[in-house]
């Protein structure tokens, strides 16, 4: 696996960022899609973390990457639960009707 | 190596009052709401004293991770004392729209924790891991009211741009990580501070994107868009107490990580932090003027109160940060004071929030509208109340170092802004009376009206104190000068 450097991993994580960072701004149709493109990003992130840490020999890297492992999943379970309640008033979870608040 | 617990104390009693709560709440079969704002209240009390007790000499504990200084202790007391009052003022709400329940307190208690841990952190790691504590409870209690469609919404939209920002501040991390190697604000600093980064481009291009993040969470603009819809939309005790606590804690951090281990990169992060500045001083005065509803126009008087306080930031230094702890301190006592005001905004029982409620206010009920006026006198910053002090200082900062034309544009718009304020004292005090508001003031949040408006006045003709405590906070940034 010669072929494959840092700079491989570094890029595919910014591809993975900015696909997730587009996700989340150009899609017009459904929550879920936006939670799995924060779900993209921090993942990015972790590939990012993880890729440096193998390149510096330094374990740091790793643990910042559990951690955030750890936060995305509390951070998705508080998504998830904020959808459900809007889903139980409004019946809809369609990104164009959250658009209540304005001005 | 040993344990040393004593640093955190304040924070050990934080989260023991918050796992109280909810082990009360789950295992008293009543409604525990009360029992829950007592228990957070006296933690919060206790963890003030604690810090009182510990001083400010620095320490540090975690294997370096969380840092006690003079700077933390006098910023989490600012947000201690703000989550006190929040707190205290919400009881009464909560109760009267049947929304009482004992988690509440619990995750005022966890976000206070996150923000404690933010102004402490000494590494990204303790930095991400407070910040998410803090938005997480946030997110929740945006959208607690969970049978309003509006909080709901509100919530909704302040967890999908808050993912966002942390998203953004954590690929920051990531990049500054891999092109330092290093993840701990000291060796990080001395690391810049040598020159020996040989990538110091990447940890640049790292640093704008942790400093993009920052920003969403103290609603600078361009990254504000989440702030009006959210302060609309939460009940209002959840709305004061994010226009209070979370911005003196973000703003904390903010000066944190750029004086601390980006310090060295001054002249990069100068330009940035001056083009938030005067974005949101300009957004924040002009967009507050064709608002109607009370709470969004407190969300754009926010951004623009954000907009001055980072002039200090962006003076940097010493004298800077000074100016900036002094104007937070100030926004503070006048924010929870203009909330306990806007909770008592009542007509026949109900809530209500649009500017033209207040017409007459100064016949119905002179006392509020007394109160009110003392305060949007101060927010104005009309001298010599207490908030012409803080933008006082921020401006003599800019200017001391050599950043005269942000300090005419920060003139300039706290007099745009000046305007939307008077109009609240002119509406008040001069257009015909609708219906009276309620007369029954709850008794604590009355109590906060009294202290606000004691504290507005207090600092206006005393303002010593503060601006010492302020300048030992601001020397133990740098420990080097001091």
């Amino acid at each position: 696996m010669a072929g494959i450097t840092l700079d491989h991993y570094l890029a595919v994580a910014a591809i993975l960022f900015t696909l997730g960072v587009f996700g989340i701004f150009l899609n017009r149709k459904n929550v879920i899609v936006i939670m799995m493109a924060i779900e993209l990003m921090l993942l990015a992130v972790n590939l990012n973390l993880v890729a440096f840490s193998a390149y510096l020999g330094d374990l740091v890297g790793q643990v910042f990457t559990m951690f955030v492992l750890t936060v995305a999943a509390a951070e998705a379970a508080i998504g998830l639960a904020i959808v459900v309640i809007f889903f139980r008033n409004r019946g809809t979870i369609a990104v164009e009707d959250i658009s209540q608040l304005k001005g | 190596m040993t344990l040393d617990l004593v640093p955190v104390l304040p924070e050990l009693l934080v989260v023991a009052a918050a796992v109280a709560v909810l082990m009360w709440g789950v295992f008293v079969q009543r409604d525990t709401t009360r029992d829950g704002f007592v228990i957070a209240i006296v933690a919060m009390v206790a963890a003030i004293v604690a810090l009182g007790a510990i001083g400010g000499d620095r320490r540090l504990a975690f294997d370096g991770l969380f840092v006690l200084d003079r700077f933390a202790v006098f910023t989490k007391i600012m947000i201690l004392l703000a989550a006190i009052f929040t707190a205290s003022m919400s009881v009464d709400f909560l109760e009267r729209e049947k929304i009482g329940r004992f988690e509440y307190p619990a995750l005022v208690l966890f976000a206070t924790l996150g923000m404690m841990l933010m102004v402490s952190s000494n590494s990204f790691l303790s930095l991400y891991l407070g910040l998410e504590l803090q938005s997480l409870s946030l997110y929740v209690l945006a959208a607690y009211h969970r049978d309003s469609t509006r909080a709901v919404e509100a919530g909704l939209k302040y967890f999908v741009l808050g993912a966002l920002a942390s998203g953004l501040l954590l690929y920051g991390i990531s990049l500054v990580y891999g092109f330092a190697g290093t993840t701990a604000f000291g060796p990080l600093a001395q690391l810049l501070g040598s020159g020996g980064a040989t990538a110091k481009i990447g940890v640049i291009i790292g640093l704008v994107f942790v400093m993009a993040g920052l920003a969403f969470k103290i609603s600078a603009v361009p990254f504000h868009m989440w702030t009006p819809d959210v302060y609309e939309g939460a009940p209002t005790p959840v709305t004061a107490f994010f226009s209070s606590a979370p911005k003196v804690a973000a703003m904390a951090l903010f000066m944190r990580v750029l004086e601390g281990p980006f310090v060295h990169l001054f002249v990069e992060w100068r330009q940035v932090v001056v083009a938030l500045s005067i974005a949101s001083m300009v957004v924040g005065s002009f967009a507050a003027i064709s608002q109607s509803n009370i709470k969004r126009l407190m969300a754009y008087s926010a951004i623009g109160h954000v907009g001055f306080a980072l002039v200090g930031l962006a003076a940097g230094g010493a004298i800077g940060v000074q100016a900036v702890l002094v104007y937070l301190s100030i926004y503070l006592v006048m924010v929870v004071g203009t909330f306990a005001v806007i909770l008592s905004m009542r007509r026949k029982g109900a809530m209500v929030e649009r500017l033209d409620d207040l017409a007459g206010l100064g016949k119905t009920s002179p006392m509020l509208a007394f109160v009110m006026g003392v305060l949007m006198f101060s927010m104005a910053g009309i001298p010599p109340m207490a908030g012409f002090w803080g933008k006082f200082y921020v401006f003599m900062a800019a200017v001391q170092r050599g950043l005269w034309p942000l300090a005419i544009i920060g003139v300039l718009t706290s007099v745009v802004a000046a305007f939307y304020y008077l109009r609240i004292v002119k509406i008040m005090y001069f257009d015909e009376p609708v219906d009276g508001l309620d007369r029954v003031l709850g008794r604590p949040v009355a109590l906060v009206m009294a202290v606000a408006t004691v504290g507005v006045l207090a600092l206006t003709f005393i303002p010593g104190p503060l601006l010492a405590g302020a300048k030992t906070a601001a020397m133990a940034l740098f420990p080097a000068a001091g």
